[in-house]
């Protein structure tokens, strides 16, 4: 396989397949895109074509409007598509509603691009699914030994024991308003929080679209001033983009506990910069174990890591004697802070 | 261990102080004896349990994994210890209970160094994450989590339902675990009796004095004194044991011997710790900035000794020769100092000068025009006061000197913590180097974070976001120049020169004292005007 050309390459826009003439999660406005998530670092507005999953296009929709692209095209998981010189299909990742890992064949080569992804249960999204290839193109962002995320069950039952020795705060989770806000509601619900989870008017869009495909959240509002009259929010659950927790927006409840739902609370330092008091480890990413299980699993010829801590994971490989490098792809976040 | 690590958890990211009062009491509620006294040796930094070094449990974690991944993980944390509990992989974790936080203090103090290492090993294999990183910072001794002594006192006394300043009396007669003191605590023990040598004295306080109440002072009832600069210590010497105690209790003699070893007379005194030099009759004061080079240090060099030599000057008597003299009025109380400083080395101590005036506006005088830059006001005391503990109110009132002003002009605004986290609350503000419409720029001189209302807070807050042109993290970039910036009146107590200001200057207790939405930025005050006050 060394010797064979790879059939995509990096280039500044993003990745891209000169077979099929089409690059992956675009940075910049191209001709033809194919999206692996709805998260706005890998969907931008602006493409002339895009081809993503249902849910990705309408989760873009939903962000950008209905004209962020000229031409939509939807893939159903699995189905074939022939672009050009390429056969290209999508398949699960695990990562947030809708997202997927688009496999790319041609020149007798296969290629996997994971976008981001995860192995855990998560009732909120189809689970990954594991798919030979040739390269197999993986994240990062928690690609050090130190990340080991917990079960998802073991910190939502912090924030339930939380509330029950404070019945006259609220708590209010920062959570990305694309997945992780939706996971924890779903997990909360799991827990056997019935009441009313009361939102920052950011979530309340992908919250609908996320119900609209079967996934049930339970009883939500939208935490407006009106609403929390008289401590309407004690002993409440809010929940809110990380940026405006500690923001004005925060500043109508009275006597918050500052929740943040990340993998990057795993490190107390960051919690404590942060300002955080409740800090709940749960990640739409895998972890260093889900990482290094999955290439395992796999068992590719080669490994490109992209964003993230790419270092660690590619000597991770070497030390197995599997080839990996690091594809410095700009452009990509880490998990949203 | 378990609970121990939680309540360790919860104290770093809890930043509220009330918080963390309840959670320290709730703690000490729950946990038995002798843990609970562990934890609160290790909270207030009087265990010593640094047996293992972090050196050798890094070796143990590279012969697990690689050290390349360590040194990527570590770099990434920052944190050796919090690293070694994040990367180590449990073999049984959650299946065996953790060991108590006692056998883990027991194991760290008196075991050898290769049993101890050996032990540690065997516990972070069994351990869940938390208890790992709390494991490591016992052993390591590198347990550092910003909580004040002070605070942990207060906690006791919440805790034992008693008063902070009898936590104080009896803490130095106390050695973990403290038993006694729990046992006294949870009214199932006797009072410790202060049978340890040089005991602290809980220090008596004074109220600020109502400008209005000023006029209805009868003077013949009070001693003046002048309100001395420096740090309020207690100097304790108790059949010669002797030592040097801050007004908290806290022990400070390792870092002034100079002072605490001069301590001859066999007693308890009261005083200000100042820097001073004898020249043969008497003793001339340094600046408050010569003394923060003595503070805050554990050990302290010859040379330090030598450059910076500290004094007491002395304000009052609590034991006199074994006997306690604190219900005594102050008046006989200064009879007897009067009389003991005599023997006492002049170069390190003297008395604290009474001062005289005849008439209200005399004392006002006195408090307008002090002879030296280190007087920070007047202190006016009864004459027949009892030395009490606390800040009582009646007896002993200060009379700063009025702040000084200083028009300068907002620069950057950070945001604050805890409640003021989503405020811009923290200001940076400046004054112009020359005149502004000739080329004068704006220098930094001091940052503050209070003297504002609440209302006023939500004004400036909306100001810095209306007026920032840059952002770093947490910090804004403000509009400053001669024509567009807003204008702060700063107070504050005194001036420092200091090499780590780009102004050459630093101010003490600066804080807003008004918001000048009607003041041109162009006309704030120019750096000179500020170094006049240079004292």
């Amino acid at each position: 396989m060394k010797q064979k050309r790879p059939i995509l390459v990096p280039r500044p826009e993003g990745l891209y397949c000169e077979a099929g003439d089409f690059f992956i999660d675009p940075v910049r406005p191209v001709d033809r895109a194919l999206i692996t998530h709805g998260h706005a670092d890998h969907a931008r507005p602006g493409h002339t074509n895009v081809l993503a999953t249902r849910q990705t296009l309408d989760i873009m929709a939903i962000r950008y409007g209905a004209n962020f692209c000229q031409f939509e095209q939807a893939a159903a998981w699995s189905e074939t598509f022939n672009i050009k010189d390429a056969v290209v299909s999508f398949h699960p990742a695990g990562h947030v509603l809708g997202s997927a890992q688009i496999r790319v064949e041609a020149e007798g080569q296969i290629i996997v691009v994971s976008g981001d992804y995860k192995r855990r249960p998560d009732p909120t999204c189809a689970a990954f699914e594991p798919v030979a290839c040739d390269i197999f193109v993986t994240e990062a962002t928690f690609g050090l030994p130190v990340f080991r995320h917990p079960d998802t069950i073991t910190e939502i039952t912090k924030v339930n024991d939380a509330l029950e020795s404070n019945p006259e705060r609220c708590v209010i989770i920062g959570a990305y308003a694309l997945g992780k806000a939706q996971r924890v509601i779903r997990a909360l619900r799991d827990a056997g929080h019935e009441k009313t989870i009361y939102l920052h008017g950011a979530m309340l869009p992908l919250c609908a679209y996320y119900e609209s495909q079967g996934v049930a959240l339970g009883p939500l509002e939208s935490a407006t001033v009106a609403s929390g009259k008289s401590g309407a929010f004690a002993g409440s659950v809010v929940i809110g983009p990380p940026s405006a927790i500690a923001d004005r927006w925060g500043r109508r409840f009275p006597d918050p506990i500052i929740a943040f739902a990340s993998g990057w609370m795993r490190v107390r330092q960051r919690a404590k910069q942060r300002g955080v008091e409740l800090p709940l480890i749960i990640s739409d990413h895998s972890d260093w174990d889900e990482l290094t299980a999955t290439i395992n699993e796999l068992r590719p010829q080669e490994v490109w890591v992209t964003h993230g801590r790419e270092e660690a994971l590619v000597r991770w490989c070497q030390l197995r004697q599997i080839s990996a490098m690091p594809l410095n792809l700009v452009g990509y976040d880490d998990e949203a802070e | 261990m378990h609970a121990f690590a939680t309540l360790l958890e919860r104290l770093v990211l809890t930043p509220s102080r009330n918080a963390k009062l309840a959670l320290l009491t709730a703690y000490f509620e729950a946990t038995p004896d002798p843990d609970r006294g562990y934890a609160l040796a290790a909270i207030t930094g009087s265990l010593d349990t640094g047996t293992v070094k972090a050196a050798a449990l890094r070796g143990l974690a590279a012969e697990r994994i690689d050290a390349e991944l360590f040194a990527l993980s570590y770099d990434y944390v920052g944190d050796l210890a919090e690293t070694i509990a994040l990367i180590w992989q449990s073999q049984t974790a959650g299946e065996v209970a953790s060991p108590s936080l006692g056998e883990v203090v027991n194991v760290l103090k008196n075991a050898s160094k290769s049993d101890a290492l050996k032990q540690v090993t065997r516990w972070l294999d069994i351990m869940p994450i938390e208890d790992r990183y709390a494991l490591v910072k016992l052993a390591t001794g590198g347990l550092r989590i910003g909580l004040s002594a002070r605070l942990a006192k207060q906690a006791l006394a919440d805790f034992g339902g008693k008063a902070v300043e009898d936590i104080e009396e009896v803490w130095h007669a106390q050695t973990p675990p403290y038993g006694q003191l729990f046992a006294w605590l949870t009214a199932t023990g006797e009072r410790p009796s202060g049978h340890v040598s040089a005991p602290f004295k809980p220090v008596m306080l004074a109220n600020p004095l109502d400008e209005t109440d000023v006029s209805r002072l009868n003077l013949a009832d009070f001693a003046i004194e002048w309100k001395w600069d420096g740090i309020r210590v207690q100097c304790v010497c108790d059949r010669g044991v002797k030592r040097l105690y801050t007004r908290t209790g806290d022990d400070i003699s390792a870092a002034f011997p100079d002072v605490a070893e001069a301590m001859t007379a066999n007693a308890t005194l009261d005083g200000e710790l100042l820097i001073g030099r004898f020249d043969g009759t008497k003793i001339s004061l340094g600046s408050f900035s010569e003394l923060q080079q003595r503070l805050n240090r554990k050990q302290v060099s010859p040379a330090m000794l030598n450059a910076f030599p500290a004094v007491v000057r002395l304000y009052d008597v609590l034991v006199d020769d074994g006997a306690d003299v604190r219900g005594l009025p102050l008046a006989e109380r200064r009879r007897r100092l009067e009389t003991l400083s005599v023997t006492l080395d002049r170069s390190r101590f003297d008395v604290s000068e009474q001062l005289s005036a005849s008439s209200i506006e005399a004392m006002a005088q006195l408090r307008a025009n002090p002879p030296e830059g280190i007087i920070e006001g007047l202190m006016l005391k009864r004459l027949d006061s009892p030395y009490v503990a606390g800040r009582p109110k009646g007896p002993w009132f200060k009379w700063k000197r009025e702040a000084m002003l200083v028009d300068a002009v907002l620069m950057y605004a950070q945001r604050g913590h805890g409640k003021r986290s989503s405020f811009y609350s923290d200001y940076t503000f400046g004054v112009w180097t020359d005149d502004p419409q000739h080329g004068g720029q704006l220098v930094p001189v001091g940052k503050a974070y209070s003297g504002f209302t609440d209302e006023e807070l939500k004004l400036i807050d909306k100001y810095v976001r209306d007026n920032t042109f840059e952002r770093f993290g947490p910090v804004r970039s403000v509009h400053a120049t001669k024509d567009k910036g807003l204008v702060f009146e700063v107070a504050f107590e005194g001036l420092n020169k200091s090499a780590r200001h780009k102004s050459g200057v630093a101010m003490r207790f600066p804080r807003i004292s008004r918001v000048r939405w009607d003041k041109p930025a162009a006309e704030a005050d120019l750096l000179k005007t500020l170094v006049g006050f240079l004292s």
